[in-house]
């Protein structure tokens, strides 16, 4: 069976069974969260940008935000026979991509995904194996729905498999 | 309240005006900096969707220039210079006067290539303060060079609070052979661009 790599674009998400990946590109301070059903081979991946879908008004698109975003990510892996206690979750982005000696919590907006991402998950008892967060460096990352491996590739700061 | 999609022609033209009044400062800026003739074209501004920005830099994961600066006093936002590898090159010729290189930018390119995104913004910032009548400050530049996806992610993610559109002011400089194309993006705050708005007699 030919594998096939779909491209989760910012603020939005998707899901795949073994043996298709899923992929996002480029991750600066949004989060990508994969989650992973290791029994039925289900994997699922949200491109986040930002924590909360309460502190704002045009709020939507629920990929846009952690907590909106988990939760529908796990509806739609249960579409598609996933088992939410099966669950698993790996992240990875949340960096700062410019650095400045100010109180701008814009520019903190990486840090307060990743916090945002792991509440939401604590929250749904989705256990968070492993994770690539924080620094000042873009990344790139690709989910293996036949065994839920997270690569993650960057420019100048390695690659790796989480 | 400000919507992004919704801005009329009636102020893409002024922001046009805007774009066009900046960068005319700036290539004349620039013209003094290298003591050469610096031809600039008529910016191109444009409202894209998120999906749509990356693309226009040659994809989420081509490497690019990105130089951020937040903005003070009357308005309250940020800027953010995005030049592709190619301009960046390009624009570090030109300032040191050599022939085309493929080396990768060494700490003196950067560096020169930050305080040439500094006039940049000063030039917009100044024409938008002279136009407006409000007080507006820059802060230093902080420079990053990345994913275009990840530095992208920055202002995207500040208009992510109000709306699925970014707005992009498209600039284009040219001496000689040496062809430099830049992004700008402008982010004043809601409240900011309201004071803007108010100030240019059009709210």
């Amino acid at each position: 069976m030919e594998v096939n790599t779909i491209k989760v674009g910012m603020a939005d998400l998707n899901v795949t069974k073994a043996p298709h990946q899923l992929t996002t590109l480029g991750l600066g301070s949004c989060v990508g969260i994969t989650l992973y059903d290791g029994v039925n081979k289900v994997a699922g991946l949200v491109h986040i940008m930002l924590p909360s879908s309460k502190e704002i008004k045009n709020n939507q698109n629920k990929a846009k935000f952690a907590d909106t975003g988990i939760e529908e990510l796990v509806k739609s892996m249960e579409k598609i026979g996933a088992d939410r206690k099966n669950l698993v979750a790996k992240i990875a982005g949340g960096a700062q991509m410019f650095n400045f000696n100010s109180n701008n919590q814009m520019l903190k907006i990486g840090e307060r995904n990743v916090l945002a991402t792991k509440e939401k998950l604590k929250e749904l008892n989705i256990r968070l194996v492993s994770e690539d967060t924080g620094g000042n460096f873009g990344r790139t990352i690709v989910l293996d729905s036949i065994d839920g491996s997270l690569y993650v590739r960057t420019i100048g700061h390695g690659e790796k498999i989480i | 309240m400000l919507d992004v999609e919704n801005l009329n022609h009636f102020m893409i033209d002024i922001l046009k005006e805007l774009g066009n009044i900046g960068a005319g400062n700036a290539a004349t800026a620039l013209a003094s900096l290298i003591s050469k003739k610096v031809n600039m074209d008529v910016p191109n501004v444009r409202i894209l969707e998120f999906k749509e920005v990356a693309s226009v830099l040659g994809g989420e994961e081509n490497l690019v220039v990105g130089i951020y600066f937040e903005i003070t006093e009357d308005v309250i936002g940020n800027m953010l210079f995005v030049l592709d590898m190619d301009s960046a090159i390009n624009l570090t010729n030109m300032l040191f006067n050599r022939e085309k290189k493929d080396k990768e930018l060494d700490e003196m390119d950067i560096s020169a290539i930050s305080e040439v995104g500094n006039i940049l913004a000063s030039s917009y910032a100044n024409s938008l303060s002279s136009l407006t009548g409000l007080k507006i400050v820059i802060s230093i530049p902080s420079i990053s060079i990345d994913m275009a996806g990840a530095i992208l992610s920055v202002p995207a993610i500040q208009y992510g609070h109000v709306a699925d559109h970014a707005l992009m002011i498209e600039t284009i400089f040219e001496e000689n052979q040496n062809l430099v194309t830049g992004n700008l993006f402008f982010l004043p705050n809601l409240s900011s661009f309201d004071k803007i708005l108010t100030a240019l007699g059009v709210n």
